[in-house]
């Protein structure tokens, strides 16, 4: 079963929640860090990292002792990623998004494909929770590749639970496609609640059950409530503001581990998306 | 023309309260939403719209039925799993490269544009501001950051104003990369958080790449002095200018639900007061770069 926690609005508490529940409930459990540009649950799991790997993108490299300059590689590409220059050709890798059209289209097989780096993967354990996360490379445009290969880490007959990047495009689409469920983290702000629909509208799209955390639930106004009540979406959790919490949550500390109660209240948040999944997937509708 | 673009690297540090409140600062400017994937700078600014114009992005492919002979090329062709065994493409895997187009031996396959979002040049309390909007689940963020920036620099030329105020994307991907070319220096808000100081370090290296130059301030630091201490010291290692700390005030939110800028709301607030030697220090270091460059400002 996988849970994708997302947001729409960034700083919400994605990673706190995430972390709080792949450390609370028992048994077989993964956390895949999804949010490759700015990923930040190793700093609460604190895994011991046992192994990494680097992830390229297939590019173009073209053999000039074969190319005959006839364009046709340019003429495919959609992405201007490949150039005719006068008496050369040249790839602007960067542009590239590895669709291979160049390759298959050259009557010559002047083109072969070679790779540019998109980012690392690294993964490890702490306490018997596996974890994983993809660390965009600075400067890489494309997260969506890496975060289809975290993905490709998670393992059936485990709860994997991905902590997703903020916003509601393409790699937003990727880190929660696929998902059992998707759990949406919100405050009760004007900001989190305008990001909180545009989120909803990604979900409905995909046609995955929901639910709502809202956090830092007792600053900000009633809206928030009122939109979930609408729209049919339980929420599932509160968690109101304090300063404790904030505190700990900027040394790296997981709510489930600092303070009593919330462990338990982290199993139930987990065991009443169990039951909504499989209702869904028994073909009930959730809400 | 200058422009000082406005992000954070993690997301909900500020951004947007921030800019909203230069924005009440700064004399004639124009204001530009660059975050387009989630904008939230018109909940403050309450604009009206003159120009809605459509944002035509990718491409996406489309299978005409009848053509269609099964044989099976367009799905080996294809790198992104984005057609299945009935030949209906899926829009959310298609990258819409193309390739399944090129090579359908009986032309069944059409690759039409599509409309991916909006964008818009209106008006605001502040001036005039330009603004987009991005389809739910679509791509291409990067080009709508590009155009929404070329209109917000087209628009501060057409009506005499000098300097741009861009509220960018969080992140360090294609939107944030988008952002950051051609901008007279960018300021990073942060937060005093074992995330905040591992999101700064990557952003600031990505503005470094740029060769923008870099400048950052804290916000919230009282809830971790000393990381926003720890914040500082690797900003000045990486030769980031430090603009000064915000203490946590329940203003931010309190203002953000009433839909005011922080001036507007409670301008002898402690929150208010540091960001406003937070924009004196910014718009004199813009001045200086600018100097440097030989344009001078007003």
């Amino acid at each position: 079963m996988i849970i994708s926690v997302a947001s729409g609005k960034g700083g919400t508490g994605k990673t706190t929640i995430a972390t709080s529940m792949a450390f609370s409930v028992e048994g077989a459990v993964q956390l895949l860090d999804c949010d490759v540009e700015e990923p930040n649950a190793h700093l609460f799991v604190r895994p011991d990292i046992t192994g990494a790997e680097i992830i390229y993108t297939p590019v173009p490299e073209v053999n000039m002792n074969r190319c005959t300059l006839c364009g046709t590689c340019s003429e495919i590409c959609r992405f201007n990623a490949i150039v005719v220059l006068g008496e050369t050709i040249l790839p602007f890798t960067e542009l590239c998004h590895g669709c291979g059209g160049c390759m298959l289209a050259c009557p010559e097989k002047a083109i072969r494909e070679t790779g540019r780096e998109l980012g690392v993967i690294e993964y490890g354990s702490r306490k018997g929770l596996e974890f994983i996360h993809g660390k965009l490379r600075i400067g890489e445009a494309m997260a969506p590749p890496l975060i289809r290969k975290v993905r490709e880490y998670a393992k059936p007959g485990f709860l994997t639970i991905i902590d997703a990047p903020p916003g509601t495009s393409c790699p937003v689409i990727a880190a929660m496609s696929g998902a059992d469920f998707i759990l949406l983290v919100t405050e009760p702000t004007p900001f989190g609640l305008h990001d909180l629909k545009l989120a909803v509208g990604a979900v409905k799209l995909l046609d995955i059950p929901c639910g709502l955390v809202i956090n830092r639930s007792d600053i900000g106004d009633g809206r928030v409530r009122e939109y979930a009540l609408a729209e049919n979406i339980p929420v599932l959790m509160e968690i109101p503001f304090a300063r404790g919490i904030a505190e700990a949550y900027s040394r790296g500390e997981v709510l489930a581990q600092i303070s009593s109660g919330w462990k338990e209240k982290f199993q139930e948040l987990s065991e009443r998306i169990k039951n909504i999944a499989r209702q869904k997937s028994a073909g009930t509708s959730y809400a | 023309m200058h422009e000082l673009v406005v992000i954070s690297g993690k997301g909900g540090t500020g951004k947007t309260t921030l800019l909203a409140a230069f924005a009440s600062l700064a004399r004639k400017k124009v204001l530009c939403d660059a975050d387009v994937d989630a904008s939230d700078l018109h909940l403050i600014m309450n604009p009206r719209i003159h120009q809605r114009h459509d944002f035509k992005g990718g491409h996406t492919a489309l299978i005409n039925q009848d053509k269609c002979t099964g044989c099976g090329i367009c799905r080996d062709v294809c790198r992104f799993d984005a057609i299945n065994e009935n030949f209906k493409v899926n829009p959310l895997s298609c990258e819409g490269c193309g390739v399944c187009h090129y090579f359908c031996p009986e032309e069944a396959v059409d690759l039409p544009q599509k409309t991916c979002g909006e964008w818009y040049i209106s008006d605001t309390r502040f001036g005039p501001l330009a603004h987009a909007r991005l389809g739910v689940a679509e791509e291409n963020s990067g080009r709508l950051v590009t155009l929404i920036r070329k209109q917000g620099k087209e628009l501060a030329e057409r009506m005499g104003l000098d300097l741009m105020l861009t509220d960018g994307p969080p992140g360090i991907g294609c939107p944030v990369i988008a952002s950051l070319g051609g901008a007279t220096a960018v300021l990073i808000v942060a937060e005093p958080s074992l995330s905040g100081l591992h999101d700064m370090e990557r952003v600031a290296q990505l503005a470094h790449g740029f060769n923008v130059p870099t400048m950052t301030c804290v916000n919230k630091f009282d809830l971790n002095p000393d990381q926003a201490r720890a914040i500082e010291s690797m900003a000045e290692r990486k030769n980031v200018a430090v603009m000064g700390r915000i203490p946590f005030d329940p203003i931010f939110t309190k203002s953000m639900i009433m839909g005011r800028t922080l001036f507007e709301y409670d301008s002898q607030s402690n929150g208010a007061l540091s960001v406003k030697s937070i924009w004196e220090k910014v718009f004199k270091s813009l001045k200086n770069h600018c100097e440097k460059n030989k344009k001078l400002p007003d």
